[in-house]
C-alpha cells in the first residue's frame, strides 16, 4: 500500500529582487531562479502524505528554464524522488491555461494518486493553472486547502471559506490546492542536498509532447497593448516615537473622524 | 466591433449576491449589451430581484448543487448554455474561492484564455483589461486575441455598486446536467467561524500585523485594536505563510483588496506583494521600526517606532475613551 503524489512546482525569480517585464513584456527571468516559496507547502504536504501511506513517492512537475534547476534540486532535497521540467525556447509568453496543458500532458503519462498544487505562484499571481489541469484531466479538484489527509481512496480537505472552511471529499486521483502555512516546509537536510544531486531530473520539450501550437504567445491568445504608470501615492508626515507615537495616531484617526 | 452579450457570474451568500457580483453587474451595463447573470442554489427566484436591480435582465439558474463545489456544475451549465445559443462577447466572474475555480474549469472546457487580477475594464473597440503589476507601481492592459468569449477574472473594490431601475431579471432553468467525476468532490460539513465586527473587505477600519509583530502570540494586539476601532484585523502574506493567521485574514496580491477609510500597518515593511492590496485605502497609518521601510513611501501617516510599544499605547489609548 503506497500513495504516488505529483506536486507542480514553479520556479520563478526571487520575490525579494525588483521585477521588470523584458521587451516583449515578459517577467525579466534572466536572473537566478528558487523554488516558488508557494510551492514547498505542497511538497511538504506530498512527503507527509506518502509517508502516511507507508511508501510510494514524491514527483515534482514543472514548466520553464532548465537551465537552471536549484528550485527543483531544493524540492528533491526535502525529499521529492524525481523531477521532470518541459522547457525548450518556445515555451516564453506561454498562459495559464497553456501550462496547464504541458503539465497535464507530462502528468497523464502515469497519472498519480494525488496532484497538489500551490493556490497561485508568487511571480505570475494567475492563480488558474490547477483547476485548469484538473479539468484537462477530467479529475474532481479541491482548492484552498488547509489540511488534507487520505483515507483509502478518497481525499479529505478542509477548503478555506469567506466564513470559515467546509469540509470537503472527493475520490482520488483528484488535485488540490494548498494555502500556505498549512504545513512547516522542512529544511532540507545536509544529506538531503547530497542526495539530490544525484536524483533524477528528465528534461522534457514541447515538441516531446506534442503541444507545439498550444504554448508561446500565439498559444496564449491574449496580449499586452500598453504599460503604464499608475497613479502613485505620495508619502505624508512621519515621525520618531518619543513615548507619543499613540498619541499622535489618535489625533490623525481624529482629523479624518476615525474617532 | 460592438459588445452584444455580456455574462456575468453572480455569487450567491445567504441568501443575497456578493459585493463583488454586484459590482460586475453594475460596471457590465456600461458597454451598452445587454446583461445576464448565472447563478446557483436554492434561491434564484429571491436573487432574481437583485440580479435585476443592477441591470441583468435573465438570471441562468443552475439549481441547487446538494453539496457539490460550484466549479463544475456552473461550468457545464455555461457550456451548456453555449451549446444551445452561441457564446456571448465576455464572461465576468468575481474573484473568490469559487470564482476562480469557476473560471479556471471554464478556460479549459472552453479552451478559452483567462485573465486574472483585473482590475479595470474598458470598450476600445474589444474590452480591454487592466491589471496592476509589480506592487501596483505599474498597470499592464491586456485583451484576447481570436475567436470565443474573454474570461475575465476581476478582484474585488474594482467597480461601483449602481443600482438601476431595472425589474427582476426573468429566471431560466440552466442545468448541469451529468458532471461526472470532475464534479464528483462534495462539501459534507460547513463550519462557520464565529466573527464579531465587520468583514475584512467591507470594513471601515483594518488593522493589520505583519512580521514586526516577532510572534505569533502577538497578533492578539491586532484583534483588539481593531475591535476597539470597530474595524477588521489584517494580515500580510508573511505571518500567513508563518502559520500564525489563517489565510482569510490575507491583504494583498494573494490576498484580498481592502479599500478602507484608514488602513493601519502595524509592523508590516511593504513588499510589493502586501501594497498592491491596500493602496486603494484613503488614509494610511504605519507603524514600523526601520524608518526607511517601503511602507512609509505610500503612509498618509508614519509613526517611526517598536510596534511593542505604540501598539499597546494605541489600545490603552482607545479604551480611555470608552
Amino acid at each position: 500500500m503506497g500513495m504516488n503524489v505529483v506536486v507542480c512546482v514553479k520556479q520563478i525569480p526571487d520575490p525579494a529582487a525588483p521585477q521588470s517585464f523584458d521587451a516583449s513584456h515578459n517577467l525579466d527571468r534572466s536572473g537566478k531562479l528558487i523554488l516558488d516559496e508557494a510551492d514547498t507547502y505542497g511538497v511538504e504536504m506530498a512527503l507527509q502524505l506518502v509517508d502516511k501511506a507507508g511508501g510510494g513517492e514524491v514527483t515534482v512537475v514543472s514548466m520553464g528554464s532548465a537551465a537552471d534547476v536549484a528550485g527543483l534540486r531544493t524540492a528533491l532535497a526535502m525529499g521529492a524522488a524525481k523531477a521532470v521540467i518541459v522547457s525548450d525556447d518556445s515555451i516564453r509568453g506561454t498562459d495559464s491555461l497553456g501550462t496547464a496543458k504541458v503539465l497535464a500532458a507530462v502528468i497523464r503519462r502515469d497519472l498519480p494518486d494525488l496532484i497538489l498544487c500551490a493556490t497561485e505562484s508568487s511571480d505570475g499571481y494567475t492563480g488558474t493553472t490547477p483547476v485548469q489541469l484538473a479539468e484537462l484531466l477530467g479529475l474532481p479538484s479541491i482548492t484552498f486547502a488547509k489540511s488534507v489527509t487520505v483515507e483509502g481512496s478518497t481525499v479529505k480537505v478542509d477548503r478555506q471559506t469567506e466564513s470559515g472552511y467546509d469540509e470537503v471529499t472527493a475520490p482520488i486521483p483528484a488535485v488540490v490546492t494548498v494555502t500556505a502555512g498549512v504545513v512547516e516546509p522542512r529544511y532540507a537536510s545536509f544529506k538531503g542536498i547530497m542526495a539530490a544531486k544525484s536524483k533524477p531530473v528528465e528534461v522534457l520539450s514541447v515538441a516531446d509532447l506534442g503541444l507545439a501550437s498550444d504554448v508561446g504567445p500565439s498559444g496564449a491568445r491574449q496580449q499586452i497593448t500598453e504599460v503604464v504608470a499608475s497613479e502613485s501615492r505620495a508619502a505624508g508626515e512621519k515621525y520618531v516615537d518619543e513615548g507619543d507615537g499613540a498619541e499622535k495616531i489618535v489625533a490623525f484617526l481624529e482629523s479624518i473622524k476615525v474617532l | 466591433m460592438s459588445l452584444s452579450n455580456i455574462w456575468v457570474v453572480v455569487e450567491p451568500s445567504n441568501g443575497t449576491l456578493t459585493t463583488t457580483s454586484l459590482e460586475l453587474l453594475s460596471h457590465a451595463r456600461n458597454f451598452g449589451a445587454t446583461v445576464s447573470a448565472i447563478t446557483w442554489g436554492d434561491d434564484a427566484t429571491a436573487l432574481s430581484q437583485e440580479a435585476g436591480e443592477f441591470g441583468a435582465t435573465t438570471l441562468y439558474d443552475v439549481g441547487p448543487l446538494n453539496g457539490a463545489l460550484p466549479g463544475v456544475p456552473v461550468v457545464s451549465a455555461i457550456a451548456a448554455l453555449i451549446a444551445s445559443q452561441g457564446a456571448p462577447d465576455a464572461i465576468l466572474i468575481p474573484t473568490s474561492y469559487d470564482g476562480r475555480d469557476i473560471a479556471g474549469r471554464l478556460s479549459a472546457r472552453l479552451d478559452r484564455p483567462v485573465l486574472t487580477n483585473v482590475t479595470g475594464l474598458s470598450d476600445e473597440g474589444g474590452l480591454v483589461t487592466e491589471h496592476p503589476v509589480f506592487g501596483g507601481s505599474q498597470t499592464v492592459k491586456a485583451r484576447f486575441t481570436g475567436e470565443g468569449p474573454g474570461i475575465i477574472v476581476v478582484r474585488a473594490k474594482s467597480f461601483v455598486v449602481e443600482p438601476t431601475e431595472g425589474l427582476a431579471a426573468t429566471v431560466v432553468a440552466a442545468p448541469a446536467g451529468d458532471t461526472g467525476t470532475a464534479g464528483s468532490a462534495k462539501i459534507t460539513t460547513s463550519h462557520v467561524e464565529e466573527r464579531t465586527g465587520p468583514k475584512l473587505e467591507e470594513a471601515a477600519v483594518v488593522v493589520s500585523g505583519g512580521r514586526g509583530l516577532g510572534e505569533a502570540g502577538k497578533y492578539a494586539l491586532i484583534e483588539e485594536a481593531a475591535k476597539l476601532l470597530g474595524g477588521a484585523a489584517g494580515a500580510s502574506r508573511a505571518i500567513v505563510d508563518a502559520g500564525w493567521v489563517p489565510y482569510s485574514h490575507q491583504v494583498g496580491q494573494t490576498g484580498k483588496t481592502v479599500k478602507p477609510t484608514v488602513y493601519i500597518a502595524c509592523g508590516i515593511s511593504g513588499a510589493t506583494q502586501h501594497m498592491v492590496g491596500m493602496k486603494g485605502s484613503k488614509n494610511i497609518v504605519a507603524i514600523n521600526k526601520d524608518a526607511d521601510a517601503p511602507i512609509f513611501q505610500i503612509a498618509d501617516f508614519g509613526i517611526v517606532g517598536d510596534v511593542h510599544k505604540v501598539l499597546p499605547a494605541l489600545i490603552e489609548a482607545l479604551k480611555a475613551r470608552g
